[in-house]
Protein backbone atom coordinates (compact mmCIF):
# COMPACT_ATOMS: atom_id res chain seq x y z
CA UNK A 1 0.00 0.00 0.00
CA UNK A 2 1.17 3.22 -0.71
CA UNK A 3 2.74 5.24 1.90
CA UNK A 4 0.46 8.17 2.14
CA UNK A 5 -2.65 5.82 2.02
CA UNK A 6 -1.20 4.36 5.37
CA UNK A 7 -0.15 7.53 6.34
CA UNK A 8 -4.03 8.63 5.95
CA UNK A 9 -5.58 5.17 7.77
CA UNK A 10 -3.53 6.16 10.01
CA UNK A 11 -4.49 9.38 10.52
CA UNK A 12 -7.94 8.50 10.90
CA UNK A 13 -7.32 5.99 13.28
CA UNK A 14 -5.78 8.62 15.51
CA UNK A 15 -8.22 11.17 15.41
CA UNK A 16 -11.06 8.39 16.47
CA UNK A 17 -8.18 7.91 19.61
CA UNK A 18 -9.18 11.30 20.27
CA UNK A 19 -12.70 11.09 20.17
CA UNK A 20 -12.61 8.17 22.08
CA UNK A 21 -10.17 10.56 24.85
CA UNK A 22 -13.17 13.24 24.41
CA UNK A 23 -15.72 10.84 25.58
CA UNK A 24 -14.50 9.48 28.58
CA UNK A 25 -13.49 13.34 29.58
CA UNK A 26 -16.45 14.39 28.67
CA UNK A 27 -18.46 12.40 31.51
CA UNK A 28 -15.64 13.04 33.95
CA UNK A 29 -15.91 15.73 36.92
CA UNK A 30 -15.59 18.01 37.35
CA UNK A 31 -17.44 19.90 34.54
CA UNK A 32 -15.50 22.51 33.32
CA UNK A 33 -18.24 25.23 32.86
CA UNK A 34 -16.88 27.96 31.84
CA UNK A 35 -14.17 27.17 29.65
CA UNK A 36 -17.36 25.30 27.55
CA UNK A 37 -19.11 29.27 28.07
CA UNK A 38 -16.22 30.87 26.05
CA UNK A 39 -15.74 28.47 23.74
CA UNK A 40 -19.81 29.10 22.83
CA UNK A 41 -18.75 32.48 22.60
CA UNK A 42 -16.05 32.04 20.83
CA UNK A 43 -16.83 29.65 18.32
CA UNK A 44 -20.61 30.35 18.06
CA UNK A 45 -21.89 33.80 19.03
CA UNK A 46 -18.59 35.16 16.72
CA UNK A 47 -19.09 33.40 13.82
CA UNK A 48 -22.49 35.24 13.45
CA UNK A 49 -21.39 37.69 11.31
CA UNK A 50 -19.65 35.49 8.46
CA UNK A 51 -22.46 32.72 8.93
CA UNK A 52 -24.74 35.30 8.09
CA UNK A 53 -23.33 37.29 5.48
CA UNK A 54 -22.72 33.50 3.39
CA UNK A 55 -26.17 32.30 4.19
CA UNK A 56 -27.96 35.48 3.17
CA UNK A 57 -26.55 35.71 -0.17
CA UNK A 58 -26.60 32.10 -1.26
CA UNK A 59 -30.16 32.68 -0.81
CA UNK A 60 -30.10 36.00 -3.01
CA UNK A 61 -28.51 33.70 -5.46
CA UNK A 62 -30.46 31.01 -5.61
CA UNK A 63 -33.88 33.02 -5.32
CA UNK A 64 -32.60 34.58 -8.67
CA UNK A 65 -31.51 31.50 -10.26
CA UNK A 66 -34.45 29.79 -9.39
CA UNK A 67 -36.63 32.63 -10.54
CA UNK A 68 -34.71 32.97 -13.90
CA UNK A 69 -34.73 29.30 -14.68
CA UNK A 70 -38.67 28.51 -13.82
CA UNK A 71 -39.57 31.80 -14.97
CA UNK A 72 -38.86 30.16 -18.46
CA UNK A 73 -42.10 27.46 -17.29
CA UNK A 74 -44.21 29.51 -15.42
CA UNK A 75 -43.21 28.01 -12.39
CA UNK A 76 -41.89 30.92 -10.79
CA UNK A 77 -44.41 30.32 -7.79
CA UNK A 78 -42.15 27.14 -6.97
CA UNK A 79 -39.41 29.25 -5.73
CA UNK A 80 -39.59 29.29 -2.32
CA UNK A 81 -40.72 25.51 -1.62
CA UNK A 82 -37.68 25.15 -3.52
CA UNK A 83 -35.24 27.14 -1.49
CA UNK A 84 -36.77 25.96 1.27
CA UNK A 85 -35.88 22.56 0.70
CA UNK A 86 -32.27 23.11 -0.42
CA UNK A 87 -31.35 25.75 1.82
CA UNK A 88 -32.74 23.46 5.07
CA UNK A 89 -31.70 20.00 3.71
CA UNK A 90 -28.57 20.96 1.85
CA UNK A 91 -27.29 24.67 1.97
CA UNK A 92 -27.94 25.68 5.19
CA UNK A 93 -26.07 23.12 6.89
CA UNK A 94 -22.95 22.58 4.36
CA UNK A 95 -22.37 26.42 3.96
CA UNK A 96 -22.79 26.96 7.61
CA UNK A 97 -20.30 24.05 8.22
CA UNK A 98 -17.69 25.32 5.19
CA UNK A 99 -17.17 28.31 6.89
CA UNK A 100 -17.08 26.95 10.65
CA UNK A 101 -14.84 25.04 8.97
CA UNK A 102 -12.45 27.67 8.07
CA UNK A 103 -13.00 30.18 10.89
CA UNK A 104 -13.51 27.93 13.89
CA UNK A 105 -10.99 24.90 12.57
CA UNK A 106 -8.74 26.95 11.86
CA UNK A 107 -8.56 29.42 14.69
CA UNK A 108 -8.60 25.96 16.79
CA UNK A 109 -5.45 24.20 14.83
CA UNK A 110 -3.34 27.62 15.00
CA UNK A 111 -4.28 27.81 18.78
CA UNK A 112 -3.35 24.30 19.70
CA UNK A 113 -0.60 23.81 17.12
CA UNK A 114 1.23 26.87 18.59
CA UNK A 115 0.71 25.51 22.22
CA UNK A 116 2.03 22.07 21.33
CA UNK A 117 4.77 23.52 19.30
CA UNK A 118 6.27 25.86 22.47
CA UNK A 119 5.50 22.42 24.96
CA UNK A 120 2.65 24.42 26.33
CA UNK A 121 0.62 20.94 26.30
CA UNK A 122 3.36 19.08 27.86
CA UNK A 123 3.74 21.84 30.29
CA UNK A 124 0.12 21.21 31.40
CA UNK A 125 0.68 17.69 31.41
CA UNK A 126 3.45 18.09 33.70
CA UNK A 127 1.01 20.26 35.71
CA UNK A 128 -0.94 17.31 36.24
CA UNK A 129 -3.94 19.20 34.15
CA UNK A 130 -4.90 17.25 31.33
CA UNK A 131 -5.22 19.12 27.91
CA UNK A 132 -7.81 16.97 26.37
CA UNK A 133 -10.45 17.93 29.05
CA UNK A 134 -9.24 21.55 29.40
CA UNK A 135 -8.57 21.97 25.76
CA UNK A 136 -10.46 20.15 23.41
CA UNK A 137 -13.38 18.85 25.17
CA UNK A 138 -14.77 22.40 25.37
CA UNK A 139 -13.93 22.74 21.72
CA UNK A 140 -15.61 20.14 20.77
CA UNK A 141 -18.73 20.22 22.71
CA UNK A 142 -18.93 24.12 21.80
CA UNK A 143 -18.60 23.31 17.92
CA UNK A 144 -20.98 20.39 17.93
CA UNK A 145 -23.48 22.44 20.23
CA UNK A 146 -23.45 25.93 18.17
CA UNK A 147 -23.81 24.42 14.59
CA UNK A 148 -27.00 23.38 14.69
CA UNK A 149 -27.77 26.86 16.33
CA UNK A 150 -25.90 28.75 13.54
CA UNK A 151 -27.68 26.28 10.95
CA UNK A 152 -31.27 27.93 12.06
CA UNK A 153 -30.38 31.28 11.73
CA UNK A 154 -28.29 30.59 8.38
CA UNK A 155 -31.52 29.14 7.19
CA UNK A 156 -33.92 31.61 8.33
CA UNK A 157 -30.97 34.42 7.28
CA UNK A 158 -30.85 32.52 3.95
CA UNK A 159 -34.75 32.46 2.96
CA UNK A 160 -34.82 35.96 4.44
CA UNK A 161 -32.51 37.16 1.00
CA UNK A 162 -34.56 34.82 -1.23
CA UNK A 163 -37.71 36.31 0.11
CA UNK A 164 -36.42 40.18 -0.56
CA UNK A 165 -35.39 38.72 -4.25
CA UNK A 166 -38.87 37.05 -5.00
CA UNK A 167 -39.87 40.30 -3.64
CA UNK A 168 -38.29 42.93 -5.53
CA UNK A 169 -37.07 40.48 -8.57
CA UNK A 170 -39.95 38.05 -9.13
CA UNK A 171 -42.87 40.11 -8.35
CA UNK A 172 -44.11 37.61 -5.76
CA UNK A 173 -45.62 38.63 -2.95
CA UNK A 174 -44.10 38.06 0.69
CA UNK A 175 -47.48 36.40 2.20
CA UNK A 176 -47.60 33.87 -1.00
CA UNK A 177 -43.62 32.99 -0.30
CA UNK A 178 -44.16 32.33 3.05
CA UNK A 179 -47.27 30.50 3.16
CA UNK A 180 -45.95 28.27 0.09
CA UNK A 181 -42.69 27.77 2.06
CA UNK A 182 -44.49 26.61 5.06
CA UNK A 183 -47.31 24.67 3.41
CA UNK A 184 -44.58 22.58 2.14
CA UNK A 185 -41.77 22.33 4.56
CA UNK A 186 -42.22 19.49 6.86
CA UNK A 187 -40.60 18.93 10.25
CA UNK A 188 -37.92 16.65 8.82
CA UNK A 189 -36.49 19.02 6.06
CA UNK A 190 -35.31 20.78 8.98
CA UNK A 191 -34.36 18.05 11.42
CA UNK A 192 -32.19 16.21 8.45
CA UNK A 193 -30.41 19.30 7.85
CA UNK A 194 -29.68 19.83 11.48
CA UNK A 195 -28.72 16.07 12.10
CA UNK A 196 -26.25 16.58 9.55
CA UNK A 197 -25.47 20.17 11.39
CA UNK A 198 -24.44 18.35 14.45
CA UNK A 199 -21.98 15.58 12.76
CA UNK A 200 -20.08 18.33 11.26
CA UNK A 201 -20.17 20.17 14.03
CA UNK A 202 -18.82 17.11 16.05
CA UNK A 203 -16.17 16.51 13.00
CA UNK A 204 -14.71 19.88 12.34
CA UNK A 205 -13.75 20.48 15.74
CA UNK A 206 -12.04 16.90 16.46
CA UNK A 207 -10.52 17.07 12.96
CA UNK A 208 -8.74 20.60 14.13
CA UNK A 209 -8.15 19.99 17.26
CA UNK A 210 -6.35 16.60 16.33
CA UNK A 211 -4.36 18.47 13.34
CA UNK A 212 -3.28 21.48 16.51
CA UNK A 213 -2.22 18.84 19.10
CA UNK A 214 0.11 16.65 16.55
CA UNK A 215 1.47 20.30 14.75
CA UNK A 216 5.52 19.82 14.96
CA UNK A 217 8.37 22.15 13.63
CA UNK A 218 7.74 25.75 14.90
CA UNK A 219 5.62 28.48 13.45
CA UNK A 220 6.31 26.17 9.49
CA UNK A 221 4.57 23.16 11.34
CA UNK A 222 1.59 25.17 12.99
CA UNK A 223 1.00 26.75 9.36
CA UNK A 224 0.66 23.27 7.68
CA UNK A 225 -1.54 21.89 10.19
CA UNK A 226 -3.85 25.09 9.95
CA UNK A 227 -3.77 24.49 6.04
CA UNK A 228 -4.44 20.81 6.44
CA UNK A 229 -7.13 20.93 8.98
CA UNK A 230 -9.05 23.18 6.49
CA UNK A 231 -8.74 21.17 3.85
CA UNK A 232 -9.57 17.82 5.75
CA UNK A 233 -12.27 19.18 7.57
CA UNK A 234 -14.00 21.09 3.85
CA UNK A 235 -13.21 17.09 2.62
CA UNK A 236 -15.07 15.79 5.41
CA UNK A 237 -18.10 17.72 5.40
CA UNK A 238 -19.05 17.41 1.57
CA UNK A 239 -18.16 13.47 2.11
CA UNK A 240 -19.91 12.91 4.56
CA UNK A 241 -22.97 15.24 3.48
CA UNK A 242 -23.68 12.38 0.79
CA UNK A 243 -23.65 9.97 3.16
CA UNK A 244 -25.93 11.44 5.37
CA UNK A 245 -28.47 12.42 3.03
CA UNK A 246 -28.63 9.01 1.90
CA UNK A 247 -29.19 8.19 5.14
CA UNK A 248 -31.65 10.48 5.96
CA UNK A 249 -33.61 10.06 2.20
CA UNK A 250 -33.87 6.43 3.21
CA UNK A 251 -35.33 6.46 7.03
CA UNK B 1 20.83 17.96 52.96
CA UNK B 2 22.18 17.31 49.64
CA UNK B 3 25.30 15.80 50.66
CA UNK B 4 23.14 12.68 52.32
CA UNK B 5 21.32 11.03 49.65
CA UNK B 6 19.20 8.07 51.11
CA UNK B 7 19.92 4.24 49.81
CA UNK B 8 16.53 4.44 48.10
CA UNK B 9 16.28 5.88 44.98
CA UNK B 10 13.67 8.39 44.75
CA UNK B 11 13.59 7.97 40.47
CA UNK B 12 15.21 4.83 38.74
CA UNK B 13 15.49 3.86 35.10
CA UNK B 14 15.63 0.79 34.34
CA UNK B 15 16.94 -0.67 30.81
CA UNK B 16 14.84 2.33 29.05
CA UNK B 17 14.59 2.40 25.23
CA UNK B 18 12.74 4.29 22.89
CA UNK B 19 12.75 5.24 19.75
CA UNK B 20 10.95 7.70 17.30
CA UNK B 21 10.44 6.83 13.76
CA UNK B 22 12.58 4.05 13.71
CA UNK B 23 15.45 6.17 15.04
CA UNK B 24 16.96 4.53 18.19
CA UNK B 25 17.70 7.26 20.64
CA UNK B 26 17.82 5.61 23.86
CA UNK B 27 19.12 1.71 23.90
CA UNK B 28 18.88 0.90 27.88
CA UNK B 29 19.56 3.22 30.32
CA UNK B 30 20.34 2.71 33.83
CA UNK B 31 19.66 5.54 35.78
CA UNK B 32 19.15 5.90 39.65
CA UNK B 33 18.48 9.47 41.42
CA UNK B 34 18.66 9.59 44.65
CA UNK B 35 16.48 11.36 47.76
CA UNK B 36 17.45 14.95 47.86
CA UNK B 37 20.69 15.13 45.48
CA UNK B 38 21.20 16.90 42.31
CA UNK B 39 21.68 14.62 39.38
CA UNK B 40 23.30 15.86 36.18
CA UNK B 41 23.22 14.72 33.17
CA UNK B 42 25.53 15.63 30.54
CA UNK B 43 25.13 14.90 26.55
CA UNK B 44 25.44 16.78 23.48
CA UNK B 45 23.06 17.52 21.76
CA UNK B 46 20.23 15.20 19.95
CA UNK B 47 21.87 11.88 22.62
CA UNK B 48 18.35 11.92 24.26
CA UNK B 49 18.93 14.09 27.42
CA UNK B 50 15.68 15.50 27.01
CA UNK B 51 13.98 12.45 25.83
CA UNK B 52 15.36 10.44 29.04
CA UNK B 53 13.91 13.59 31.38
CA UNK B 54 10.55 13.23 29.91
CA UNK B 55 10.12 9.71 30.39
CA UNK B 56 10.94 10.61 34.06
CA UNK B 57 7.44 11.78 34.87
CA UNK B 58 5.86 9.69 32.58
CA UNK B 59 5.55 12.60 29.33
CA UNK B 60 7.20 9.69 27.55
CA UNK B 61 6.49 5.90 27.61
CA UNK B 62 9.50 3.49 27.58
CA UNK B 63 9.55 0.98 24.68
CA UNK B 64 11.44 -1.16 26.94
CA UNK B 65 12.37 -1.15 30.09
CA UNK B 66 11.14 0.68 33.20
CA UNK B 67 10.76 3.99 35.43
CA UNK B 68 10.08 4.35 39.02
CA UNK B 69 9.44 6.85 41.33
CA UNK B 70 9.42 6.30 44.80
CA UNK B 71 9.06 2.68 44.32
CA UNK B 72 5.85 3.11 41.86
CA UNK B 73 6.29 1.55 38.44
CA UNK B 74 5.08 4.54 35.93
CA UNK B 75 4.85 2.35 33.37
CA UNK B 76 1.82 0.89 34.39
CA UNK B 77 0.05 4.26 35.56
CA UNK B 78 -2.54 5.93 32.84
CA UNK B 79 -2.63 9.84 32.31
CA UNK B 80 -5.04 10.48 35.49
CA UNK B 81 -2.83 8.12 37.87
CA UNK B 82 0.56 9.53 36.02
CA UNK B 83 -1.28 13.30 37.61
CA UNK B 84 -0.80 12.13 41.12
CA UNK B 85 3.26 11.49 40.03
CA UNK B 86 3.69 14.91 38.31
CA UNK B 87 2.23 16.84 41.37
CA UNK B 88 5.56 15.41 42.77
CA UNK B 89 7.76 15.42 40.05
CA UNK B 90 7.56 19.38 38.48
CA UNK B 91 9.50 20.11 35.42
CA UNK B 92 11.05 23.21 34.17
CA UNK B 93 10.95 23.29 30.33
CA UNK B 94 13.51 24.44 27.84
CA UNK B 95 11.84 27.79 27.15
CA UNK B 96 9.98 27.95 30.20
CA UNK B 97 6.30 26.99 28.43
CA UNK B 98 4.48 29.35 29.92
CA UNK B 99 1.08 30.01 28.95
CA UNK B 100 0.91 32.44 26.26
CA UNK B 101 -3.20 33.14 26.95
CA UNK B 102 -2.30 33.89 30.58
CA UNK B 103 -0.21 37.04 32.89
CA UNK B 104 2.42 35.77 35.11
CA UNK B 105 0.51 35.35 37.91
CA UNK B 106 -2.37 33.08 36.73
CA UNK B 107 0.80 30.83 35.22
CA UNK B 108 2.57 30.58 38.34
CA UNK B 109 -1.01 30.31 40.39
CA UNK B 110 -2.77 27.72 37.17
CA UNK B 111 -1.44 24.59 39.78
CA UNK B 112 -2.57 25.80 42.67
CA UNK B 113 -6.34 26.81 41.24
CA UNK B 114 -5.91 23.19 39.64
CA UNK B 115 -5.46 21.02 42.71
CA UNK B 116 -5.42 23.07 45.68
CA UNK B 117 -8.34 24.44 47.76
CA UNK B 118 -6.74 27.70 48.42
CA UNK B 119 -8.32 30.48 49.01
CA UNK B 120 -7.77 33.90 46.93
CA UNK B 121 -5.95 35.66 49.30
CA UNK B 122 -3.92 32.14 50.26
CA UNK B 123 -2.59 31.78 46.09
CA UNK B 124 -2.16 35.69 46.35
CA UNK B 125 0.21 35.10 49.25
CA UNK B 126 1.74 31.48 47.53
CA UNK B 127 2.33 33.46 44.58
CA UNK B 128 4.13 35.86 46.05
CA UNK B 129 6.57 33.64 47.41
CA UNK B 130 7.25 31.76 44.94
CA UNK B 131 7.98 34.91 42.88
CA UNK B 132 10.25 36.29 46.04
CA UNK B 133 12.10 32.70 45.81
CA UNK B 134 12.78 33.52 42.04
CA UNK B 135 13.87 37.03 42.90
CA UNK B 136 10.66 38.65 40.64
CA UNK B 137 9.50 39.36 44.60
CA UNK B 138 8.77 43.00 43.35
CA UNK B 139 5.46 42.94 42.27
CA UNK B 140 5.90 44.24 39.15
CA UNK B 141 5.94 41.37 36.75
CA UNK B 142 2.56 39.95 38.15
CA UNK B 143 0.27 41.17 35.76
CA UNK B 144 2.82 41.35 32.83
CA UNK B 145 2.64 38.27 30.09
CA UNK B 146 4.91 36.03 28.91
CA UNK B 147 5.49 37.75 25.50
CA UNK B 148 6.94 40.49 27.40
CA UNK B 149 9.47 38.79 29.64
CA UNK B 150 12.90 38.32 28.71
CA UNK B 151 14.22 34.83 28.20
CA UNK B 152 15.65 35.07 31.82
CA UNK B 153 12.37 35.94 33.27
CA UNK B 154 10.68 33.57 31.59
CA UNK B 155 12.90 30.55 33.26
CA UNK B 156 12.57 32.24 36.43
CA UNK B 157 8.70 32.45 36.31
CA UNK B 158 8.63 28.68 35.04
CA UNK B 159 10.59 27.72 38.06
CA UNK B 160 8.33 29.80 40.23
CA UNK B 161 5.54 27.55 38.36
CA UNK B 162 7.42 24.36 39.13
CA UNK B 163 7.64 24.60 42.58
CA UNK B 164 4.19 25.92 43.66
CA UNK B 165 3.09 22.28 44.72
CA UNK B 166 6.24 21.93 46.98
CA UNK B 167 7.55 19.25 44.68
CA UNK B 168 9.96 16.13 45.82
CA UNK B 169 11.83 16.25 42.72
CA UNK B 170 12.27 19.20 39.92
CA UNK B 171 13.63 18.29 36.23
CA UNK B 172 15.23 20.65 34.28
CA UNK B 173 15.48 20.88 30.82
CA UNK B 174 18.42 22.69 29.85
CA UNK B 175 18.04 25.30 32.40
CA UNK B 176 20.38 27.78 30.78
CA UNK B 177 20.66 27.31 26.93
CA UNK B 178 19.65 30.56 25.27
CA UNK B 179 20.60 32.56 27.84
CA UNK B 180 24.08 35.02 28.69
CA UNK B 181 26.91 34.20 30.60
CA UNK B 182 25.31 36.81 33.61
CA UNK B 183 22.13 35.42 33.35
CA UNK B 184 23.50 32.01 33.15
CA UNK B 185 25.37 32.19 36.41
CA UNK B 186 22.55 33.84 37.91
CA UNK B 187 19.81 31.15 37.25
CA UNK B 188 22.52 28.65 38.34
CA UNK B 189 22.94 29.66 41.49
CA UNK B 190 18.78 30.49 42.19
CA UNK B 191 19.00 26.43 41.23
CA UNK B 192 21.45 25.85 43.76
CA UNK B 193 19.88 28.08 46.49
CA UNK B 194 16.12 26.83 45.73
CA UNK B 195 17.17 23.00 45.92
CA UNK B 196 19.26 24.02 49.24
CA UNK B 197 16.31 25.91 50.60
CA UNK B 198 13.16 23.58 49.76
CA UNK B 199 15.62 19.83 49.96
CA UNK B 200 13.45 18.33 46.77
CA UNK B 201 15.69 16.20 44.49
CA UNK B 202 16.73 17.42 41.05
CA UNK B 203 17.52 15.93 37.54
CA UNK B 204 19.36 18.65 35.37
CA UNK B 205 19.80 17.81 31.55
CA UNK B 206 22.76 20.39 30.15
CA UNK B 207 25.71 20.05 27.47
CA UNK B 208 27.19 22.93 29.39
CA UNK B 209 29.46 21.25 32.00
CA UNK B 210 30.49 24.57 33.18
CA UNK B 211 26.63 25.42 34.79
CA UNK B 212 26.39 21.55 35.80
CA UNK B 213 29.27 21.47 38.16
CA UNK B 214 27.70 24.60 39.53
CA UNK B 215 24.48 22.89 40.34
CA UNK B 216 25.39 19.15 40.17
CA UNK B 217 25.87 16.46 43.23
CA UNK B 218 26.92 13.78 41.04
CA UNK B 219 26.80 13.52 37.25
CA UNK B 220 25.87 10.80 34.28
CA UNK B 221 27.13 11.18 30.31
CA UNK B 222 24.46 9.80 27.88
CA UNK B 223 26.27 8.85 24.73
CA UNK B 224 24.85 7.13 22.49
CA UNK B 225 21.47 5.96 24.05
CA UNK B 226 23.28 4.71 27.29
CA UNK B 227 24.94 6.16 30.27
CA UNK B 228 28.43 5.94 29.58
CA UNK B 229 29.73 7.18 32.76
CA UNK B 230 28.10 8.14 36.46
CA UNK B 231 29.56 9.72 39.15
CA UNK B 232 30.66 12.51 41.37
CA UNK B 233 32.40 15.89 40.51
CA UNK B 234 35.73 14.90 40.73
CA UNK B 235 35.22 11.42 39.49
CA UNK B 236 34.55 13.21 36.54
CA UNK B 237 37.89 15.21 36.81
CA UNK B 238 39.98 11.94 37.27
CA UNK B 239 38.02 10.45 34.56
CA UNK B 240 40.39 9.51 31.71
CA UNK B 241 37.25 8.70 29.48
CA UNK B 242 38.03 10.54 26.21
CA UNK B 243 34.51 12.22 25.82
CA UNK B 244 34.71 13.41 29.15
CA UNK B 245 37.65 14.81 28.83
CA UNK B 246 36.19 16.36 25.46
CA UNK B 247 33.80 17.95 27.76
CA UNK B 248 35.88 19.19 30.84
CA UNK B 249 37.97 20.67 27.81
CA UNK B 250 34.73 22.99 27.29
CA UNK B 251 33.88 23.28 30.66
CA UNK B 252 37.69 25.38 31.41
Amino acid sequence: MPASINGMFEEVGEVAFLARDVSRNLVRRPFEARLLVEQLDSIGVRSLNVVNLTAVFSGMVLALQMGQFLGKFGAKIYVSRIMGLSLLREMGPVLTALMIGARVGAGITAELGSMTVTEQIDAMRALASNPIKKLVVPRVLACTLMMPVLTVIADAVGLFGGLIIAVAELGLTARYFYTSLLQNMVLSDLLSGLGKAVFFGYVISIIACHKGLTATGGADGVGRATTSAVVAAAISVLVSDFFLTKLFLST
Amino acid sequence: MSASPAAEPLIAVRGLAKSFNGKQVLRGVDLEVMTGETLVVLGGSGEGKTVLLRHMNGLLRPDRGSVWFSGQKLNDLDENALGEVRKQVAMVFQLGALFDSLSVFDNVSYPLREHTKLSEAQIRDRVRELMRAVDLGDGRVESLYPAELSGGMRKRVALARALALRPRAVLYDEPTTGLDPLVTDRIVGMIRSLQKQFGYTSVVVTHDLKSGFAVGDRFALLDQGRIRFAGSADEVRASSDELIREFLRTAL
